[in-house]
């Protein structure tokens, strides 16, 4: 759902402008063109600050364009090409569920289904009606030992199932911050839920 | 069994600080100074001598890696690019390393650097891994701040930079050519080979890719001395490996442990065993999504290292081991892995572009009850007609994990579509 229009124009603000200067400056000169995916990012992370919707709207990429001196199509390709950066307008909480294998056999159908009754969505892709909450699928997110994840914008709550997932996105609807990332289980990273079975803390000797 | 004194990665579950005061009160950054003076031959003797093999996945020597690079510069630069595109399916060993031992891999970058004469470095880290980016890039600024980077690097008259660029949700990008399309700023489109990347990679210049966990493991082994390192293990498989233990198991977990230990050991020791204890096991994928698949009978005896798993045919890949009990449906599970290269494939290639969509409609038949006996010749078939016949082994690693199914439970398979074919006759005859 389209909730908002192509803005007419874009300017980098003061804040991702310096973030523009020193992402450039990590590449060799001439080669600026490497730094298309760093402002793609900026400038979605803009739009977020601005917007409450992190995406990346054309005249944007004309902006990254003309600032990294690249053909406009080379910029369109690229942002068309990579996941993460939205050609649309999405949620305020961007919920991305793995549902690949390791997730898939630690509940994941639990997490999307929690997803869609709470976000009141039926699809991926779809956005809730009072532009809350994008839900997408993902591929593997890399944290497979604390499966299933649950994305929301760039944080991962590991560790999920239904009711808590429910709970999360309860919190969120009654207009509360999103919680601190990482398991929902309580465990540190990732170490076995029920205590260290390796790295075990050195015996002091008694006094 | 691996005591904790000689694992590499003290704070692999994060219980201590990451900073680099902490970093320097478990050994990290220690005598770097004496390291780098050994000189870059010595130092690339030392690693080929310890036998490290790439931790990403390929299990290629890495010493013998970095003395591809020119020892003499022909006016271009070299660069060091480290993969930190960690996305194979059940892998997330270099998430930890990043986020609870970042000296170790920034310490890595520099001796790497230095021992192949690149003078700039770059960790490409997967986009999804923000939080993780933002504290790689405050631990190398801490470690700039104290002169271990930049001009003079720890005082070695060595110049290094080292720089972080985020992916943006590409699996295709942990493809080394394809990293480094992306870090010049376009689609992650794999390249053809050769020429390789040593003789010219990012920019058109000599370039070694390599693993985090390949990086992060380098000052280990050259502070206890590469006999230290290939000690442990089994002969050409040397050394620790994280491994991350996913799915079916009473407490999935990463661990680091010697290359070689049985795979049971792995699981009942380290992970709470499997769910429903050992014998309620029913498969393993040992090695990330791309690794064939193994059955109870193998997984009874197999080593976890590069040899032992390529002897039955499948592969150690990243150590990401993914445990299905008896209740999982293992042709939905590869089903799903089916439609991740479906998804993930970059379009270059036909057989690939193409392929990867009829495996994954062809594996949908049989979990939908929709397939013929004959299909599941025709789908093998269709595997190996993607595999080999593309640019990179992204084709490959989408045919592995069907054809492994089809090794070690074509049985389980045939049955399924049979049944299928009765119940289906059953309600036709009802009508």
């Amino acid at each position: 759902m389209n909730t908002q229009a192509e803005p007419k124009s874009f300017e980098f603000d003061t804040e991702a402008e310096a973030l523009v200067t020193a992402a450039i400056a990590h590449y060799p000169m001439g080669k600026q063109a490497s730094a298309v995916m760093p402002l793609l990012d900026i400038a979605q992370r803009q739009m977020a600050r601005h917007t409450g919707s992190a995406w990346v709207p054309r005249v944007a990429m004309d902006v990254i364009a003309k600032r990294l001196g690249m053909a406009p199509i080379r910029v369109y390709e690229v942002a068309t090409f990579y996941l993460m950066y939205n050609t649309k307008p999405v949620g305020k909480y961007h919920l991305q569920v793995c549902t690949t294998t390791p997730c898939w056999l630690r509940g994941s159908d639990d997490v999307v289904a929690a997803c869609k009754s709470q976000a009141g969505i039926s699809e991926f892709g779809e956005t809730s009606a009072n532009g809350l909450f994008t839900m997408s699928e993902v591929e593997c997110l890399g944290a497979c030992v604390n499966a299933p994840i649950l994305q929301i914008n760039d944080d991962y709550f590991e560790d999920m199932d239904g009711v808590r997932t429910e709970v999360l996105l309860g919190d969120l609807k009654a207009g509360g911050a999103l919680p601190p990332a990482g398991s929902t289980a309580g465990r540190s990273g990732s170490a076995p839920a029920t205590g260290l079975t390796a790295l075990l803390p050195t015996t002091e000797p008694a006094e | 069994m691996l005591s904790d004194k000689d694992r590499i990665y003290q704070n692999l579950y994060g219980l201590q600080d990451w900073k680099l005061g902490a970093a320097k009160a478990r050994g990290d950054w220690d005598g770097i100074t004496e390291i780098l003076a050994r000189g870059r031959d010595a130092i690339i003797e030392e690693v080929k001598t310890s036998g490290m093999r790439g931790r990403g996945g390929a299990g290629f020597p890495t010493g013998l890696k970095w003395s591809f690079m020119p020892k003499q510069s022909d006016g271009r630069p070299s660069y060091l690019v480290v993969n930190a595109d960690e996305s194979e399916p059940g892998t997330c060993k270099d998430r930890d390393i990043i986020r609870n031992e970042p000296h170790k891999l920034i310490e890595g970058c520099l001796i790497a650097g230095f021992a192949m004469g690149a003078n700039t470095g770059y960790i490409y880290i997967r986009g999804e891994y923000y939080n993780e980016a933002v504290r790689l890039n405050a631990a190398i600024a801490q470690a700039y701040e104290a002169g271990l980077l930049g001009k003079n690097a720890a005082g070695s008259g060595f110049d290094f930079d080292l720089h972080v660029h985020r992916g943006a949700g590409a699996y295709i990008c942990g493809e080394e050519s394809a990293l480094l399309e992306s870090l010049e700023g376009k689609k992650g489109m794999p390249r053809m080979k050769p020429p390789f990347p040593a003789a010219m990679g990012v920019y058109g210049c000599p370039t070694t890719v390599n693993n985090v966990e390949t990086i992060a493991g380098i000052p280990t082994i050259l502070r206890r001395g590469a006999p230290w390192f290939a000690a442990l293990g089994r002969p050409k498989n040397s050394g620790t490996k994280i491994f991350c233990i996913s799915g079916h198991v009473n407490t999935p977990c990463n661990v680091e442990e010697e290359l070689g230990i049985p795979l049971k050991d792995l699981i009942e020791k380290y992970a709470g065993g499997v769910r429903g204890g050992w014998d309620n096991l029913q498969a393993v994928i040992p090695g990330g999504a791309s690794m064939p698949i193994l059955n109870k009978e193998m997984c009874d005896t197999i080593l976890m290292d590069f040899d032992s798993l390529k002897d039955v045919r499948s592969g150690l890949g990243s150590g990401a081991v993914i445990v299905m009990d008896k209740s999982a449906d293992v042709i939905k599970a590869i089903w799903r892995l089916s439609k991740f290269f479906k998804h993930e494939s970059c379009g270059q290639c036909t057989p690939c572009r193409e392929g990867t969509g009829w495996m994954m409609r062809m594996m949908a038949r049989i979990v939908d009850g929709q397939a013929q006996l004959s299909d599941i010749d025709l789908l093998e078939t269709v595997t190996r007609q993607v595999e080999g016949h593309t640019i990179c082994a992204f084709g490959d690693a989408a045919a592995w994990p069907i054809q492994g199914l089809l090794r070690a439970f074509r049985p389980l398979v045939e049955q399924r579509v049979i049944e299928a074919q009765q119940r289906n006759a059953l309600a036709q005859a009802a009508e």
